[in-house]
């Protein structure tokens, strides 16, 4: 028996992306990013290399940061996603989110959802980490413009604002450190 | 990516049936790490894609009369993670550490490590050291296949047309181990040579990576170790280079474990 297979076929899907269950219809073949993005309309997730290397298409699946290029949607059903749209809280920026954009932690921004998602997965898991726990945690994401010490720098004052809303980065954070 | 079709089976057996009368256009789905970017790259054409994420028992692992037992599913994550492995195996826990990012590892399966049977597969040597079994599922039922036994080129392993990885299965030997792997990049990168050395009531074994066609068990001796590889130029050394290193790696690593 020979079977035909349906190539122009459409998939429904539920699967709850930043706390609400989605119903969506793609085809079979479509990435999670390539759903999130063109049948959901969630652009804040990037397409990079499409091959595992960047990271910058991080979000979280089940809490845990993944490579939505390397994931079908198909693969998602019943999962929780959390993409960088999810991450505030209303008209409230997320600590991390607040934190980079004090400390100038983007430059061209290309890289800053996925490494907010990878730090958001991070904190939750080690509220207070050192920095090399950091470098660990974003070493799969590349950031061609910044050299990393602000992201860095921008997570860990991320992490004391989580436990104190007030706490303000240090003087030579903001203006350097003297010679 | 060109278009394909998508199923998961709930069961083992299912995935069997699936896959051996799906023929030669049709592939397993495991982490995708390796998969998705060779469909990405147009290298492979596919029909149809089985995905394993939902078959519950190819993610156990569990320790039973002396051996660890690890789903072909167990993500590289969940071996760097686990108290158990760590307990009973470090030498893998410390190889699953040093691969990729953590959004890789949480994808990435052990089986699809082997399966996939690169050379420089970091899995590899240390399971070669520690003289892991794999048990594979057919259509005329199960084998277990020594992992010496398994890689049989680069991207060709012993698995017959219709088999499925269903376990690794790791005996839990006293003695100490260690991995190394030697790349310009701490993370996200490929071994140059990986060195895996695991000693055992006074006796090394060694097994090297990226070194040879397949990964291999070689002489607990650096010369001799380096006179067995068969390693090859390509952009990330010289043949020449990779010897060398396979000389300095072993002769390390039996310092370390002395």
């Amino acid at each position: 028996m020979k079977t035909r297979l349906p190539r122009k076929r459409k998939v429904h899907l539920r699967i709850r992306v930043n706390g609400e269950t989605h119903e969506v219809a793609f085809a079979p073949h479509k990435t999670l990013l390539e759903v999130l993005r063109e049948d959901m309309g969630l652009t804040g997730t990037k397409h990079g290399c499409e091959l595992g290397e960047c990271g910058t298409c991080t979000v979280l699946i089940d809490g845990e940061p993944q490579l939505s290029c390397l994931v079908l949607g198909l693969e998602c059903e019943g999962m929780d996603i959390i993409t960088v749209e999810g991450l505030a809280d209303g008209p409230q920026p997320h600590p991390l989110q607040q934190s980079f954009a004090e400390l100038g932690a983007a430059q061209c921004g290309y890289c800053t959802p996925g490494i907010l998602l990878a730090s958001k997965a991070l904190l939750d898991e080690d509220p207070n980490p050192p920095r090399d726990r950091i470098r660990e945690a974003l070493s799969g994401n590349l950031c061609r413009c910044t050299g990393y010490i602000k992201i860095y720098e921008a997570v860990e004052l991320a992490a004391r604002r989580l436990k104190d809303p007030k706490a303000e980065p240090s003087r030579e954070i903001l203006r350097g450190y003297e010679v | 990516m060109r278009p394909f079709d998508y199923v998961e089976p709930r069961s083992v057996d299912e995935a069997v049936a699936l896959l051996s009368r799906g023929g030669e256009r049709t592939r397993l789905l495991a982490g995708g790490t390796d998969l998705i970017p060779r469909l990405r790259r147009r290298q492979w054409r596919i029909d149809r894609l089985i995905g394993l994420r939902r078959i519950d028992g190819l993610r156990d692992l569990t320790l039973e009369d002396g051996v660890l037992a690890i789903g072909a599913g167990v993500t590289l994550e969940e071996l760097a993670a686990s108290t158990t492995v760590s307990d009973v195996c470090p030498l893998l826990a410390e190889a699953a550490r040093l691969m990729a990012s953590p959004q890789v590892r949480a994808l990435a399966t052990i089986g699809g490590n082997l399966c996939h049977a690169s050379p420089a597969a970091d899995l590899a040597p240390p399971l070669l050291c520690l003289n892991a079994t794999l048990r594979a599922i057919g259509p005329s039922g199960g084998r277990d296949i020594p992992i010496g036994e398994f890689f049989t080129g680069p991207g060709r392993s012993a698995l017959r047309d219709g088999e499925l990885l269903v376990q690794v299965r790791v005996p839990a030997v006293e003695g100490r181990g260690v991995y190394l792997k030697f790349s310009p990049r701490r993370a996200m990168d490929l071994a140059v040579v990986g060195v895996a050395c695991f000693r055992s009531h006074g006796v090394a074994t060694v097994a090297v990576g990226a070194a040879a066609p397949t990964p291999l068990r070689v002489p607990a001796s650096p010369d001799e170790a380096a006179a067995r590889c068969s390693p090859i130029d390509d952009l990330r050394a010289s043949a020449e280079y990779r010897r060398e290193m396979v000389r300095v790696l072993t002769r390390r690593a039996l310092e370390i474990v002395p």
